[in-house]
């Protein structure tokens, strides 16, 4: 029997609030937190985010009963209480796939935060994670290459790769620059990256750069007998530049391309994506204004939920904090969204902020990579956080060695290989990382000196955005 | 007076990835790797090379990767038998990982002449 319609201003719990729906396997399912006005209710509000970041708008309209609305509605399906938070919510919302096009993260995230995070019925919201279903997942490109593929082309085994920022981040001219890249990749890394800041401005641009650059690598791989890389920055203004820069990295014989994928944009770096499948080239992926949208606890989007997206969108390695160093990250939650990037099945873990079991099926791996205010003190924790599947990078940690970044790349690289060889061993190497070092600095004087310069630096502010325990 | 520099000359040293940074592992320290490896449940395989060819992709197999195999001293002898029969070879182990289809180890044992 078909409907009647009924103009008016109807309460949103009425159609979007579904106690009793079972999710189906091919729902994308959310979590949001939800902080709502005063006085409203929460299961008004959580319907009207079901609603407005699906199929509603705040009055009836004829033309719903165009269609079959409820084949197309995202409904609300649970509220629990957030634990050690008395304003706040979570509701669970499950989406129909049909509501999103085929290999689209771009897609879905307008339509989960779009307009719905303005909405006055909300003080605050905040997109905590999101379950992609297999169907929506076997539609995305992912990593164009992989963790198995990247380790294969850059011949490393049994270890997290080492790698470093060239600085400092601005004003250095291409020859400078290219100078800085070989000390590095000489003295033991085996990557440097380009500073996110670095696109192609007046004091180097683009071209001139990957040129010193390319001879930097190859130079050092010659010398070293090492297989060796730096991230060239493609991120531009336009597509068309972007590519462009890519061709040119192609051209010269380099692995690995780097994007902004936040600040570039989710379309920009899907097309990148694609093009790197298509061309033999690793990605590295910064996220430049992350933590405008995943800082803050009650509103926002959570990180762990950026993370997914990208390994949907592509990226070969993607930044992820470090716990230990001068940027925010407690270890638990980062644990948690380390799992979404490079294991194939992770189950709900309240205690790791994962709200559902995700399933990847078959798409490849992410590499996490930590860095941000470390040094080799910080070796045997990050070793043990990260584990091999992952690129610990140090930048003032390399370049401000008193001899100099060749060296400074030297006492990292050993420092890492002997905190892997004590953690083979059955070392723990947490606990006894400061004999583990000391014992490798008799053999290294480079090791001994960045010991000795980084001895008293620490980074203990308590993080601000915590898991949301009771 | 003469100036003393406190800052010391970094030499670029030629390196063989994995290790390539620490001292020559003593036969004990050999025999936790392998013990690593097996624990893993990765197989232990035994590879070798001129070292005019170290940066190729394959290096040559000695014998086949030793699956299933449990016993330490079983893999320290195929490291030490692949070294003689090819003394200016380069001699690695690598720990396969058939689940990731890649190497969960990797380390040159003896370097060649």
């Amino acid at each position: 029997m078909s409907k009647k319609y009924d103009a008016g201003v109807k309460e949103y719990r009425d159609t979007y609030w579904t106690p009793d729906y079972v999710p189906l396997d091919t729902d994308l399912l959310a979590c949001f937190k939800c902080t709502g006005q005063e006085g409203v209710p929460k299961e008004e509000v959580a319907a009207a985010v079901a609603a407005e970041s699906s199929t509603g708008t705040w009055s009836t309209v004829w033309s719903e009963l165009l269609t079959d609305l409820d084949f197309y509605k995202g409904r609300c399906y649970r509220i629990e209480d957030v634990p050690g938070d008395k304003e706040s919510f979570y509701a669970f919302i499950a989406y129909p796939l049909d509501l999103f096009e085929e290999g689209s993260v771009t897609n879905v995230l307008t339509s989960l935060v779009g307009n719905v995070f303005g909405f006055k019925a909300l003080r605050h919201l905040r997109l905590e994670d999101i379950r992609f279903p297999m169907a929506f997942i076997k539609t995305c490109p992912g990593p164009p290459n992989g963790i198995c593929v990247e380790r294969d082309r850059m011949n490393k085994y049994g270890r997290p790769l080492l790698g470093c920022t060239i600085k400092p981040k601005l004003g250095l001219s291409g020859k400078n620059y290219g100078r800085v890249v070989y000390e590095c990749l000489r003295g033991g890394l085996d990557f440097t990256k380009d500073d996110e800041n670095i696109n192609s401005q007046p004091f180097q641009r683009w071209q001139n750069r990957f040129e010193f650059v390319a001879e930097a690598v190859q130079l050092a791989q010659e010398e070293t007998g090492e297989k060796k890389g730096h991230y060239l920055n493609c991120t531009a203004a336009t597509p068309e530049e972007m590519y462009e820069r890519a061709e040119f990295a192609k051209e010269l014989g380099q692995p690995i391309i780097m994007h902004d994928y936040i600040t570039g944009g989710f379309t920009a770096n899907t097309g990148l994506s694609k093009w790197c499948r298509k061309n033999g080239m690793l990605l590295h992926i910064h996220r430049a204004m992350h933590a405008v949208i995943d800082r803050h606890p009650k509103h926002g989007i959570h990180f762990r939920v950026l993370a997914k997206c990208l390994r949907l969108s592509g990226g070969d390695q993607l930044h992820t904090g470090t716990v230990v160093g001068k940027l925010e990250g407690d270890r638990q939650t980062t644990l948690g969204f380390i799992d979404q990037l490079r294991e194939s099945f992770i189950p709900e873990d309240r205690t790791r902020g994962n709200f559902f079991d995700q399933d990847w099926g078959s798409m490849p791996g992410v590499f996490a990579v930590a860095s941000g205010g470390i040094h080799v003190w910080h070796m045997p924790a990050l070793v043990a956080i990260f584990g091999d599947d992952s690129v610990l990078q140090f930048g003032g940690g390399t370049h401000g060695h008193p001899w100099g970044s060749a060296a400074g790349a030297a006492a990292n690289r050993v420092a890492l290989e002997a905190c892997v060889k004590a953690r083979n061993a059955g070392r723990e190497i947490e606990k006894e990382g400061r004999d583990i070092l000391m014992e490798a600095a008799k053999h290294s004087p480079e090791l001994a000196i960045a010991l000795e310069t980084w001895k008293e630096i620490k980074f203990e502010f308590d993080t601000v955005d915590k898991l949301d325990v009771g | 007076m003469p100036f003393k520099s406190t800052v010391g000359d970094y030499q670029t040293v030629a390196t063989l990835e994995t290790f390539g940074f620490l001292p020559p592992m003593t036969q004990d320290e050999i025999y936790d790797q392998i013990a690593y490896i097996i624990a893993q449940g990765w197989s232990p395989l035994v590879e070798h090379v001129h070292p005019s060819r170290s940066m190729a992709t394959y290096w040559s197999f000695w014998k086949l990767p030793f699956f299933g195999e449990k016993d330490l001293g079983v893999i320290v002898n195929e490291l030490e038998s692949c070294h003689r029969a090819y003394p200016d070879h380069h001699v690695r182990l690598v720990g396969y990982d058939a689940y990731t289809q890649s190497q969960g180890a990797c380390f040159v044992v003896f370097e060649g002449r």
